[in-house]
Order: C-alpha cells, then sequence, then structure tokens
C-alpha cells in the first residue's frame, strides 16, 4: 500500500505528462457532457498493462476526486438532495463491495482483465449507440443542459417514474425533493446495481445512475445531477478505500489525472454556456463506440501477445477523446467569435 | 468470492485517501481563483485575437 501511496514519485516525467494530458481531455468531456468522465480511463490503464485491481482502483479513486469538485460545485447551486444521497449509500457500498470482490476473485483465477475489458466493450458499444442514436433523433445523450436550468417547479416526472411509485408501493416510503415519494426499496435497488457496475469496472455509475433516478425514482432532472455526483463522493471513496486496502490505488496515476481533469473540468461546464450541445454529442456517442473497438482492438492484441495491436488500440481509445474534446473547444471558440463579431456589429 | 467484506480502519489507507480528497479540494479553490485571475485576459485573446485580424 505504501508503495502505491508514494506512486507519484515511482512515476516517468514522461507517463505523468501523459496523466495530465488525459485528464485535461477526459475532464473537458466530463464537464461539458456531464458523463463519461471515467469511462476511458480503466481501459486505458488496462492498455497501459497496469494490473485489473490497480487499473480499477486508480479509475475509481479518480472519479472520487472529480466527483468531490464538481459536488462542492453543485452544492453551491443548491441542486443536491442529501436525504437520498445518504439512502443510496447503503445499497451503492453493497454493490460495490459486490463488484470488487469479483474482480479480486475473476483476478486471483487469470480472468480479469478479459473479461473486464469485454464488459467495457459491451458497455460503451451499447451507451455510445444509445447516445448516437438519441442525438440523431436531437435528443441528446448526458446532460440536458437547458432541463438542468430549469426550475424545480417547472419540473414533469416522467410517465414511468409515476407508474414504478404508483405500482410499487413496498413500505417504507420515503419523500424526496421535488414532490417525489417513493419506496426505499426502489431506491435501494437503484444504489445496489450502480455499485455493482461502479465497484466492477471502477467507473462512477453516473451515466447508468442518473437516467435510474430520473426514469425509476422520478428525481427531478438537476437534483439527480447534483445528488449523482453526490452520492459518486461516497461510493467513489468508499470504493477507493477497499481498493485502497489492498494496493489497488496508485498516486502517480491518480494525482496527475486529477490535476488535469480539474482544469478540463472548469473548461468544458464553461463551454456548455456558448456552444449547442446537440451537435456535438452525436461525436460523443461516435467517441463511445470507437472506445468499444479500441478496447476490443487492444484485448485481441494482448491475446496474440503483439504490442503493436495493443498500442493502436491505446492510440484509438486516447485519439478519440481528444477529438471530440477538441471540437468542443473549437466550436466554443467559434462561437465566442462569432457573438462578438455581432455584438461589434451591432453597436457600428 | 466467499462474501461481502466489511472496511476494516487502515491509517495508511485513509491517508493515501484523504490526500486525493485534499487534492480535489486544492484544485477546486486554486483553479477557480486562477479562473478569476486570469479568466477575462484569457477572454479577450480568445475572442479579441479574431478581432485585430479583422
Amino acid at each position: 500500500m505504501l508503495d502505491s501511496g508514494l506512486g507519484i514519485l515511482n512515476t516517468s516525467p514522461e507517463l505523468i505528462a501523459l496523466f495530465v494530458g488525459f485528464g485535461l481531455v477526459v475532464g473537458v468531456l466530463f464537464g461539458f457532457f456531464g458523463m463519461g468522465g471515467s469511462f476511458l480511463v480503466t481501459p486505458a490503464l488496462l492498455m497501459l498493462d497496469y494490473p485489473a485491481t490497480v487499473a480499477v482502483g486508480s479509475g475509481m479513486a479518480f472519479v472520487f476526486g472529480t466527483a468531490v469538485i464538481a459536488t462542492l460545485k453543485h452544492h453551491d447551486l443548491g441542486q443536491v438532495d442529501y436525504k437520498l444521497g445518504l439512502i443510496m449509500i447503503i445499497g451503492t457500498t453493497l454493490g460495490i463491495e459486490t463488484g470488487r470482490m469479483t474482480v479480486y476473485y475473476l483476478q486471483s483465477v487469470g480472468l480479469a482483465g478479459g473479461i473486464i475489458s469485454v464488459a467495457y466493450v459491451l458497455l460503451l458499444g451499447g451507451v455510445g449507440l444509445m447516445v448516437t442514436r438519441d442525438a440523431l433523433n436531437s435528443e441528446g445523450g448526458g446532460i440536458d443542459h437547458e432541463a438542468a436550468d430549469k426550475d424545480l417547479s417547472e419540473y414533469e416526472i416522467p410517465d414511468v417514474a409515476k407508474k414504478i411509485q404508483r405500482t410499487v408501493r413496498i413500505p417504507p416510503m420515503v419523500s424526496l425533493r421535488g414532490d417525489v415519494r417513493v419506496s426505499l426499496w426502489v431506491i435501494t435497488t437503484v444504489a445496489f446495481l450502480t455499485g455493482l457496475l461502479s465497484g466492477f469496472l471502477g467507473v462512477g455509475g453516473g451515466f447508468i445512475r442518473m437516467p435510474a433516478m430520473i426514469y425509476a425514482i422520478g428525481v427531478p432532472v438537476p437534483v439527480a445531477v447534483g445528488t449523482d455526483l453526490f452520492e459518486i463522493v461516497f461510493s467513489g471513496g468508499i470504493g477507493s478505500y477497499l481498493y485502497g486496502q489492498g494496493g489497488g490505488v496508485d498516486l502517480g496515476i491518480v494525482v496527475p489525472l486529477l490535476f488535469g481533469s480539474a482544469l478540463g473540468a472548469r473548461i468544458g461546464s464553461a463551454a456548455t454556456a456558448v456552444v449547442d450541445a446537440d451537435g456535438i454529442k452525436v461525436y460523443f456517442g461516435g467517441m463511445l463506440l470507437v472506445g468499444a473497438i479500441a478496447v476490443g482492438v487492444g484485448e485481441v492484441g494482448s491475446y496474440l501477445g503483439n504490442q503493436s495491436i495493443e498500442l493502436l488500440g491505446l492510440v484509438l481509445v486516447i485519439g478519440a477523446a481528444v477529438v471530440v474534446a477538441a471540437a468542443i473547444l473549437y466550436t466554443s471558440v467559434k462561437s465566442l467569435r462569432m457573438t462578438h463579431r455581432q455584438q461589434a456589429s451591432a453597436s457600428d | 468470492m466467499a462474501g461481502v467484506g466489511v472496511p476494516t480502519w487502515d491509517p495508511e489507507t485513509a491517508a493515501l485517501i484523504g490526500t486525493i480528497l485534499l487534492e480535489a479540494a486544492v484544485l477546486y479553490v486554486g483553479y477557480g481563483g486562477l479562473e478569476r485571475l486570469l479568466g477575462p485576459t484569457l477572454m479577450n485573446v480568445l475572442v479579441g485575437g479574431e478581432t485585430d485580424a479583422r
């Protein structure tokens, strides 16, 4: 554990620079889309030949740090339901522990890297297809920036959530913000399943938990965003602690990643104010699909013992993220200049 | 996978997680300060560059 605690001292400057840069890119995506902060980190670490427990544990510790920063911001905006977040902690913790023990078991029989990679291919591919389809249907993926800015009183509970609230009435029932009344068991089930995903893959689970909070529990979008991040602080903190006890958290990975992502998240978040997200979400979906292919390619390279194919997978996964982050930055600057030109013409 | 374990107190691991928490807090405050300090200048450079070019 102490070795991993002092990991930053043992990491080469080149690798630190790579992690800071990758963190910056991941941060821009997280700040702009509100999700996807961690999807790419664990697969990239696996492709860099880190053991599965270190890749998942360090990915989770990175998610924890990112969530702390984002929650501080959402707390200032009054978008965190602390009651819901605290209720979810038990289910999430059990889920994480179950997922973590599965990873350690698979590692002991030599299957962890392969199975986690396959799970990532399915997950990135599935979510990528969903986001791309929704973006092409103009519904978009990730956070709906306009919905997230709405007042809570303007929010309408989705029909599916109303149906769940009417049919699943197993006591005790819990009242939440936004006039929501739901069974404790619905909340616990959502928490356990997303915790399982977090513990197994080292992700925050926001891309599943957030829609689950909105559609299964009926939480208003802005509160779902803030509460999801608050929940990740706990689930990520507990998960990181559990992985850290087994030497799975490497500060040489986490510290530079967080250093870059905290800056990137500010840039991505600021970009939401000037860029129409719908035009870019299709690229985000494409990036996830490329990520799925990249993980698959990397795994094939690893299976064949071919380092060139493994490197191709790594270049693909990082390249896809860089392209989408660059598209966000380019569109933001272009949009800012256009607004500035229009204002200058109007004043002339 | 015999069963679900209970986290036990480990000062070294707690220090590890505390380091990440501290880094997150420092970055939140530090980058926030930098944004306030350099944000307007950076915006001028990004937007003003186009104006000058015209």
